[in-house]
């Protein structure tokens, strides 16, 4: 059986779908079969992030409403051979994602993949909690940015009481994925330090995905980080954070803290 | 030995530009629910259901969308009575 992880944050752009897809890829590229499940209608775009926007025949709402099987749904990764992808409809509306529906689709998904991953959309609203719904960890992704912390809090609120571990008395795992993080900005004080954010929501820390040129590049060209460049600060970042989430007790290196003093004289440079 | 990488890799933006040309030339194309590549999906489906029973999990459809060409493969086993039953 399968563990179900939503990717979630509240706040848009923070970073969920970049998360999503190489968090997703991560686990696939060490052998675990992988879903990644598309849960914003309307507005997809982890299709394109995985650069598979043109193989889209059918989608997450015609296997609810029986259009199709799940099986016809499912895209596989032309890179790697156990990540798949089940995406969103784009043209369908929210309503058509029924809590009957994503129940059955869940279900069928644990029981043929190691992993499956729910990339939220971004609000508080039906897509949102129903990606959360069967969740058996959460990702929480967090910008160190006032709103985004906000509304992290917020979701980690609906975490505790919308899922249906929730709601059956059972606590629902939940990690924080601090996304964006730019340490020459954090040394000069202009941004929330990790320990604040970490003090603040009080949920268990994942990885620190550091700010970078690579994350943007892997989007242009529709793979996610870890295909793009596997060895990128990113990509590294999001392999040591799928151990973490498989169990391993990695510590966490914050970007920018073990830098030598060569490297600060540079970094100082670079910004 | 990473400036020299970070040369050598080529921009990335003029594959974004280029897959954002053809998705969003599709998207607008598709008029309410149902673009020409899902039109004949549709239908092909239907015309061969009307010779057998189709059984969903036997058919697969692969879709490629291009600039200029899109491809469209539909492939379904037929079973060796399916005419018979049908009949």
């Amino acid at each position: 059986m399968g563990k179900v992880i939503v990717v979630t944050s509240g706040k848009g752009g923070v970073g969920k779908t970049t998360s999503s897809a190489a968090l997703g890829a991560a686990l696939a590229q060490n052998g675990e079969k992988v879903v990644v499940v598309d849960f914003d209608v309307g507005l997809r775009n982890l299709d394109l992030v995985m650069g598979a926007e043109r193989r889209v025949v059918y989608d997450l709402v015609n296997v609810i409403q029986g259009e199709a099987k799940l099986t016809q749904a499912l895209i596989r990764d032309k890179r790697v051979e156990t990540l798949y992808l089940l995406p969103a409809s784009q043209t369908r509306d929210k309503d058509n994602l029924t809590p009957e529906g994503v129940e059955k689709v869940i279900a069928a998904l644990k029981s043929a993949f190691d992993w499956v991953i729910c990339d939220s959309p971004a609000g508080i609203e039906r897509g949102a909690t129903l990606a959360m719904r069967h969740a058996d960890v959460a990702i929480v992704v967090t910008n160190p940015e006032v709103s985004s912390v906000r509304d992290s809090d917020r979701i980690i609120g609906l975490l505790d009481s919308k899922t249906l571990k929730a709601e059956n008395g059972e606590r629902i795992e939940k990690h924080l994925l601090l996304t964006r993080y730019d340490a020459n900005r954090a040394e000069r004080g202009d941004m929330l330090k990790v320990d604040d954010v970490l003090e603040i929501l009080s949920i268990p820390l994942l990885g620190i995905i550091p700010e970078s040129m690579d994350v943007l590049r892997a989007s242009n060209v529709g793979a996610p980080v870890t295909l793009a460049d596997g060895r990128s600060a990113p990509a590294l970042a999001y392999f040591e954070a799928t151990r973490r989430l498989k169990g391993e007790d990695l510590p966490v290196t914050i970007p920018g803290e073990k830098r030598s003093f060569l490297g600060k004289i540079f970094g100082r440079k670079a910004a | 030995m990473k400036l020299f990488g970070f040369f050598s890799r080529g921009q990335s933006a003029p594959a974004a530009r280029e897959r954002l040309q053809v998705l969003l030339a599709h998207e607008r194309a598709a008029t309410g629910d149902v673009d020409l590549v899902n039109k004949l999906r549709d239908e092909i489906l239907k015309a061969i259901s009307k010779h057998m029973q189709v059984d969903d999990e036997k058919v697969s459809i692969k879709m490629e969308r291009g600039a200029q060409v899109s491809t469209l493969a539909v492939d379904i086993e037929i079973p060796f009575d399916a005419g018979k039953k049908a009949a």
